[in-house]
């Protein structure tokens, strides 16, 4: 048994259906991440926000980038967070108050940034083509050790760097205390 | 939709709003490193949606994407860092109680 083109009532094709399912959720949980009160929760959020990210990555044609971020951001960053909040939680629980007094101004100047970007993307001819082209893993790795070896390795160094640095800063400082 | 170039530059500016409304509302220090993450996240978004859509930016994208990756991951590492060494000193992970300047 095959599965048909599009959904047979609706009319509508799996990847449109799949795009509208995977941003709702993105956006809705990118929404609980900054306003929940408990931070641990807006941090659980957070690792939903980046799965749906994944599944965009997978519409957009390039799986290489969807593992990339599971392995990375849900993998590696969310837990390193996670264990940030735990180290970081005071006793008297959540904080009574989210966020700071003049959280309008942050709401207003969201709200601003949404329109300028929808103001550029309507007016700009980005000379796009109507179908997503596939990118293979294959030509990725052969673009990333040929023409980007640079940079690459200059990632590395620097990844290098933050491994020393963040040990060097939360270290406990003995002489000190 | 699923289709068009505008549907997922739509979508990153508005995950890159979200985060910055995070980023400048927030009063914990961790919120916003997560709302950074968020914003960065949202510009590898476009970058790929660029990607699928130029035929010339095709495999670039991805190589780029990947990158700026490596560097959140770096970024976020120091960031945490910074305020795990901050909390230590403050006894707070709440930014506007950071207030030794002033004072």
């Amino acid at each position: 048994m095959s599965i048909p083109e599009t959904i047979p009532i609706i009319g509508a094709s799996w990847d449109d259906v799949l795009f509208v399912l995977f941003a709702a959720v993105m956006l809705g949980s990118a929404l609980l991440v900054v306003t929940l009160r408990d931070i641990i929760r807006s941090g659980l959020a957070m690792i939903v926000c980046f799965g749906s990210l994944a599944g965009l990555y997978v519409l957009l044609g390039s799986p290489i980038l969807a593992a990339a971020q599971v392995l990375v951001y849900i993998g590696a960053i969310s837990v390193l967070v996670l264990f940030a909040i735990m180290l970081t939680q005071t006793k008297a629980g959540p904080a009574r108050l989210v966020f700071q007094t003049q959280w309008w101004a942050a709401a207003l100047a969201a709200v601003v940034l949404v329109v300028i970007f929808a103001a550029v993307v309507a007016a700009t001819d980005w000379g796009a083509v109507a179908v997503r082209v596939q990118s293979t893993t294959d030509a990725v790795a052969r673009l990333l050790f040929s023409d980007y070896t640079l940079p690459f390795e200059a990632v590395s160094v620097l990844l290098l760097a933050a491994v020393i640095g963040g040990i060097f800063l939360a270290k406990r400082d003995e002489v000190r205390d | 939709m699923a289709n068009s170039l505008d549907a997922y530059l739509i979508l990153s500016a508005m995950l890159f709003a979200i985060g910055t409304f995070g980023f400048l509302a927030r009063r914990n220090a961790i919120s916003m490193l997560m709302c950074i993450e968020l914003m960065v996240n949202a510009v590898n978004l476009t970058i790929l949606a660029f990607g699928a859509f130029i035929p010339a930016l095709k495999d670039h994208a991805s190589v780029i994407a990947l990158i700026v990756i490596a560097v959140a991951a770096a970024e976020a590492t120091v960031g945490l860092a910074i305020v795990i060494a901050i909390y230590r000193n403050r006894r707070t992970p709440l930014v506007d109680e950071y207030d030794a300047m002033r004072q």
